[in-house]
């Protein structure tokens, strides 16, 4: 068992440091001693809170002090002021961007106060190499009742009425796969956890296994419990290191206190996990794909004629599930399906964890009640749009997923209305574009990921997506013709009805529902050889507007093809011949002197 | 490390390790030591350690916190106790050796030692 510190009175707990100051840890372990406060201040280094943006971020408990943007060198000050006098540094608290008034407390900034933390509950407060810290917050609870209280007919009763679906982004009801699961016929059963995250821009599974490993091993028992396996596999790909190291870490502590193992907790029952690494890819998280994987294939899908719950690895029933589904069984036990089932929509319970990218100023993660309207994601927990800029669209669901304009701001997010939508929930990644954002574009960088992704074995997904993403590619370009839009929409549609597997049944979505929302833009590329977004460079071209130039010789100096030329205090010229189309001058420019046309 | 054989066990084990989360949840009881340099010069360092150590020793749940001066510098050290709604009593001049009957009375028995109170704020 870990040491213990005893009695003390603060603790820090340090957050999403994502390498920004490594130093930051040590130099407040010293500075506490230093001033004596050894014993009486412990320094925790808990998981992500989801705030990157402002990170490193650190919450001082009991006092609830939260202060954003810390390096070492506000540690001194830090330690003196709040740790010792218990005053508040103003200047490292978090500033509301329009007032700039400080905010102390976590829960008061917009970013935390319209979140219902239940994924990512542990998060930023225990920390994940301590299983002792999770045991202290209630940890490993839920499975002992599991194990004195409950049959597994009974739990899965109560997984299926809190109404949990998997948060893989099929959406599938957990509680109805547990069940085929269990009345899958074959021994011996197989129980996974699928920590393969695949999409770009996403985050949320990653830092789950970092911030609280112990969560989704606690789901896994239960679930491996309902079903009757015996055995399980933990799937990560080896690329994401820190959550390799998290979760190697949390099946040795669990194995060492025998929470898993043999005869677990006494009841009789057994169950044992194992670690599994892959090579990442976006594929690699598709179920038949990372069984084979786990079988030690190459990771491709295949024909779901049979259920995985039937044969899945090795042929055997086999439960996959992901790491964030996992993770609320625990809390769905301890609180009651009710409970679970009284937070979100009608058909989507409970809450999702969104991750935030794109051009949006609060980049990070945030859970949010399922059926959370786009404008509040996007204005009050986003934080808006960076620099003054306009909304466009949202695009939500990973690569795969669809675009939703301005019209539906007030659209409720949950499964099927954003089915509806021509996108899908999807993991819940979330990418926000600007009006300097070209949306067909964008659909062209996903297009080609998928394409590049794609494994290649049914034709309609290597095919077809690579022809989808060459006629976008031809329209940026500005060499697109007015027929290539029913060509597209014909290719899109076919893809989504005929490929193998979910890759390339949602691949798709970015084209066609961009072709939806945003035909207009697709018009204006083609037929008018203009990019309304200003990104798309052979359709564009930067000119400085005479009038509004004071020749300050901003632009001139950081042209990098030193196609600018002018006198001082004189109009400036862009020599076209030269220009690259970088938009280094658009942007440094303090006068809004540089027109994009 | 001994393996846990059984829900008893994980609850004893809990418990034993919640001092160290103690900071962390949530409580009815709040003690407040002045820290400022008038706190700290009459000696509120070795009071709070007193005060740790004392609901160590007793199992209290209840949490700790520090503050600046609030200007009574000669009755330093302050501890002031918040229990749920009641007033806040503030008490003066609590010196270490104090501690241990502070705690017992106000805390275990829930009575107030008056002799010592020097200011009292509504909860």
């Amino acid at each position: 068992m870990a040491e213990r510190s005893g009695e003390h009175r603060a603790d820090v707990l340090v957050s999403c440091l994502h390498d920004r100051a490594p130093e930051l840890i040590p130099a407040l372990e010293e500075e506490v001693k230093r001033r004596g406060l050894e014993g009486e201040v412990k320094v925790v280094e808990a998981g992500c809170r989801g705030f990157c943006a402002m990170g490193p971020v650190l919450l001082i408990k009991p006092d609830d002090i939260f202060y954003v943007g810390v390096q070492p060198a506000d540690v001194p000050e830090l330690v003196e002021e709040t740790l010792v006098k218990g005053r508040v540094v103003d200047r490292l608290t978090y500033r509301e961007p329009t007032t700039h008034a400080c905010i102390v407390h976590c829960e008061d900034i917009p970013f935390y106060s319209k979140q219902v933390r239940i994924v990512l509950r542990h998060c930023g407060l225990v920390n994940p190499q301590s299983i002792e810290d999770y045991i202290a917050a209630g940890g490993y609870q839920a499975l002992a009742k599991v194990l004195a209280e409950m049959t597994p007919e009974e739990v899965i009763e109560v997984v299926k009425k809190s109404g949990l679906r998997g948060r893989g982004g099929a959406g599938f009801s957990t509680g109805r796969k547990w069940e085929a699961g269990r009345k899958a016929e074959g021994e011996p059963k197989y129980m996974l956890v699928n920590g393969d995250e695949g999409d770009p821009n996403c985050f949320m599974d990653r830092a789950l296994m970092e911030a609280d490993p112990h969560s989704i091993l606690e789901g896994m028992i239960i679930g491996a419990y309902a079903v009757g396996a015996h055995e399980g596999y933990f799937y990560i790909p080896f690329e994401h290191t820190l959550s390799v190291k998290s979760v190697r870490n949390a099946i040795e502590q669990a194995q060492e206190y025998g929470l898993l193992g043999e005869d677990i907790l006494g009841s009789g029952f057994d169950f044992d996990v194992k670690l599994r690494l892959g090579a990442h890819s976006f594929v690699g998280g598709e179920s038949t794909a990372l069984m084979h994987a786990v079988e030690g294939k190459a990771s491709e899908p295949r024909p779901k004629h049979i259920h995985t719950t039937e044969a899945g690895v090795w042929d055997k029933p086999s439960c996959l599930n992901n790491v964030k589904t996992l993770n609320i069984v625990p809390e769905i036990i301890t609180r009651g399906a009710d409970w679970y089932a009284s937070i979100g929509t009608e058909t989507s319970k409970g809450t999702q964890v969104f991750s935030l990218a794109g051009k949006v100023n609060n980049v990070g993660l945030a859970e949010v009640p399922m059926g959370i309207t786009v404008r509040e994601l996007v204005f009050d927990v986003g934080g808006g749009i960076p620099n003054g800029h306009e909304f466009k669209a949202l695009q939500i669901g990973g690569p795969s997923g669809g675009f939703l304009p301005v019209d539906l701001l007030d659209m409720p997010m949950d499964y099927e209305t954003l089915a509806e939508a021509g996108s899908m929930m999807g993991t819940g990644g979330v990418i926000i574009a600007d009006d300097r954002t070209c949306v067909i574009d964008t659909a062209r960088y996903f297009l080609g990921f998928l394409q590049r992704q794609s494994c290649g074995k049914c034709a309609p997904c290597r095919e077809g997506v690579k022809r989808m993403h060459e006629i976008l590619t031809r329209i940026t370009e500005g060499e697109g013709e007015m027929a290539d839009l029913d060509v597209l929409k014909a290719l899109g549609e076919a893809v989504k009805a005929t490929s193998l597997c979910g890759l390339g049944k949602s691949a798709p979505n970015p084209v066609l529902s961009t072709l939806r929302y945003f035909r207009d833009e697709y018009v204006a590329h083609i037929r008018d050889g203009k990019c309304p977004a200003g990104v798309c460079k052979a359709l564009i071209t930067y000119q400085i507007n005479a009038d509004n130039c004071t020749g300050c010789g901003l632009c001139l100096r950081k042209c990098p093809q030193e196609a600018i030329s002018g006198e001082k205090k004189e109009p400036h010229v862009i020599d076209q011949e030269k220009c690259i189309k970088c938009g280094v001058c658009f942007d440094v420019c303090r006068f809004d002197a540089v027109d994009v046309v | 490390m001994p393996k846990l054989k059984s829900l008893e066990e994980l609850q004893k084990l809990r418990q034993q390790l919640q001092g160290d989360f103690k900071a962390r949840t949530e409580t009815s009881t709040t003690i407040t030591v002045g820290m400022g340099t008038c706190g700290i010069a009459a000696g509120a360092r070795e009071t709070m350690h007193a005060i740790l150590a004392e609901l160590e020793a007793r199992s209290i749940d209840a949490h700790v916190t520090t503050v600046g001066c609030i200007g009574m510098c000669s009755k330093e050290p302050l501890v002031d106790i918040q229990q749920g709604d009641e007033p806040r009593i503030t008490y003066g001049n609590i010196t270490s050796d104090l501690v241990p009957r502070l705690i017992e009375e106000h805390l275990i028995q829930g009575n107030v030692v008056e002799e010592w109170v020097v200011g009292r704020v509504a909860g």
